[in-house]
């Protein structure tokens, strides 16, 4: 059977990666990573890439939708000859829920419970880029209280935490580390019991909302904080031993899934992807928001770009994201932990009893919600991953007219074909998992 | 008033002020020469391309000189070098909605043309590969368009033989 009969036999339609004879001449040079026009010096070093085989020396197989390493349902194309990736395609969608959709019928209060299921590992910051494009649309954006602000810093903080811990976990697993998968897990687990004690929930908390946090800190948080500062610093020297140190580690991930820093802004991404390439660009160092400007600590950038690059990265962002955390509990301000704006808060619990319009002003907001003055804005702010955007347009009416989340991995993920060009297949896990895309945040 | 029409211009196009942020409204034609202009300026990165249907919402401010149509394409852009940025926003008529790719300016915004497509049905002339990204090969309709109703569709694979 031939390459074109075995795809028509499977074929699903237009998504797929074709056969060469019948992919247009720029869709091939798209899929084979060429989409940037090159300099004399990199043209001479394509001459290690493989030379482009005929059709009848290189077979297209399928990766996934469903496949232990690609990190929920990501589905590669691969075009193969022997072990060596020409062409990769990435085919998303398939747990696509309509999530923008329904955004547009939820009020801006109910609209947290849906934004924080996007990008699952790093709820707290899908929720704070929400709440923060909804609160410059009706203008409150300066007025949210000092002690709210900080503990948005401190819940995004200890998510990124967490976020990157699971990412150790499955990139060791893609790696074959398997121990270091659960050492991950465990240590996400301490972080997600604060997040668990704080909001009630592990993940998905619907915690931070527009004008300010659900409640306040309960008593005992600054310990809990503390137990997980001090916990993790011995147990990141013994991953730095376990792997960083480790020769197996380090020939599985030097050198391998290289981009440069041209191709990656080209590209769009962001996050740990761009800054592995040299580049330092972090929204909360270059565009500070909440009260990045007030704390101390150091964008980690990489050199070579590649996976080993970004590994790094993320562990070391770790270790910063532990050094802000200490410098919250020394600075967290007492105060309101939300703004006492009668339009986008609810009256205090004791009121509803007592008050016959407090009543009616509750069911009023969470009824009804809350009207939002007609405009557009776009929101960003830096989460594990990259730039996380929050596009909304308001008409004037208490849901938004349209809401578009800048999804840091569904960009990112579509730098993988320049990534994998010229690799091996075994290398094409440790690329995938380098990238550490969420697929509920790719297709949304 | 929400959006305040600031009377100054970008490269000859008309740009407003939405909530501190800087819109530029450039026409369909002038619309690739604009984003060239602005890439020479050092708007390295298109962190975003998205659509809005204004069907049911069609009284929007904008400055003057720009007719409001039902489709609007937003591109955000960032200068890494000024850390600044920019939203490029553009009417597409429904009766010939189309556009030109700016594959080849950033070709990063590659997977969002095609999104964008997948869900308003704009067509982006030079698309190296125009397909539905989302939503599957066969399917009926463009889920984000205001007159795409929620709910219309039945749920796929619910009467499947077990």
């Amino acid at each position: 059977m031939t390459a074109v009969e075995n795809i028509r036999q499977t074929n699903e339609g237009g998504q797929e990666m074709k056969p060469r004879s019948e992919a247009g001449a720029r869709e091939l040079l798209r899929e084979v990573g060429a989409v940037l026009r090159m300099s004399e010096a990199e043209v001479a070093r394509l001459g290690e890439m493989p030379v482009d085989a005929d059709e009848d020396q290189t077979m297209i197989i399928n990766m996934g939708p469903q496949h232990p390493s690609t990190h929920g349902v990501l589905r590669l194309m691969l075009e193969l000859q022997g072990e060596t990736v020409l062409r990769c395609k990435p085919v998303i969608g398939y747990l696509h829920t309509g999530m923008e959709k329904t955004g547009e019928d939820l009020t801006f209060l109910q609209g947290g419970t849906n934004v924080t299921r996007m990008d699952y590992l790093s709820p707290l910051n899908n929720e704070l880029v929400f709440s923060m494009a909804v609160e410059k649309l009706l203008g409150i954006d300066g007025d949210i209280p000092e002690r709210a602000v900080w503990m948005r810093m401190l819940l995004s903080e200890m998510n990124r935490m967490s976020s990157h811990l699971l990412f150790l976990a499955t990139n060791g697993m893609d790696i074959g580390a398997v121990s270091m998968m659960l050492y991950g897990w465990r240590e996400r687990e301490e972080v997600l019991r604060f997040f668990q004690k704080v909001t009630g929930l592990r993940m998905n908390h619907n915690f931070i909302r527009p004008g300010g946090l659900a409640a306040d800190l309960p008593p005992g948080w600054r310990d809990d904080v503390l137990s997980i500062l001090d916990m993790l610093p011995a147990r990141l020297e013994e991953y730095d031993i376990l792997m960083t140190e480790q020769p197996i580690w380090r020939e599985r991930l030097q050198g391998v899934g290289v981009i440069t820093a041209d191709e990656a802004l080209a590209l769009g991404t962001t996050g740990p992807i761009l800054r592995s390439t040299g580049v330092a660009w972090d929204l909360r160092r270059d565009e500070p928001y909440l009260r990045y400007r007030d704390v101390d600590f150091d964008v980690i950038v990489g050199t070579y770009g590649d996976a080993f690059d970004r590994y790094a990265i993320r562990l070391n962002e770790i270790r910063e994201s532990m050094k802000i955390v200490r410098q919250i509990l020394d600075r967290m301000p007492s105060g309101d932990y939300r703004i006492q704006n009668k339009k986008v808060t609810p009256p205090p619990r004791a009121r509803i009893d007592e008050s016959m319009e407090a009543l009616i002003h509750h069911f009023k907001i969470f009824t009804e919600g809350f009207k939002v003055p007609e405009g557009e804005v776009y929101v960003a702010i830096e989460s594990p991953r990259g730039e996380i955007g929050c596009y909304i347009v308001s008409d004037g009416g208490p849901k938004p007219y349209r809401i578009h989340m800048r999804a840091p991995s569904f960009v990112n993920v579509q730098a993988l074909p320049h990534m994998m060009r010229g690799g091996l297949v075994a290398d094409a896990v440790a690329v995938i998992s380098s990238i550490d895309p969420v697929l509920g945040e790719v297709d949304r | 008033m929400s959006e305040q029409v600031a009377d100054e211009s970008l490269h000859g196009c008309p740009t407003s002020d939405s909530r501190g942020q800087r819109v530029v409204h450039p026409t369909r034609d002038g619309y690739i020469a604009l984003l060239k202009k602005l890439l020479d300026d050092g708007f390295t990165i298109c962190t975003d391309l998205t659509a809005v249907d204004y069907l049911v919402h069609p009284g929007r401010a904008l400055p003057e000189g720009v007719d409001p149509e039902r489709f609007e394409v937003v591109l955000n852009l960032l200068s890494i070098a000024d850390r600044s940025r920019l939203r490029v926003r553009v009417q597409v008529p429904e009766s010939d909605a189309r556009l030109t790719s700016t594959f080849e300016l950033w070709p990063g915004t590659e997977a969002m043309e095609r999104e964008v497509f997948d869900m308003f049905g704009i067509v982006f002339d030079g698309h190296p590969d125009l397909t539905r990204i989302l939503m599957p090969e066969d399917w009926d309709g463009h889920p984000l368009r205001k007159d795409y109703a929620v709910g219309r569709i039945p749920v796929q694979f619910k009467g499947a033989n077990s």
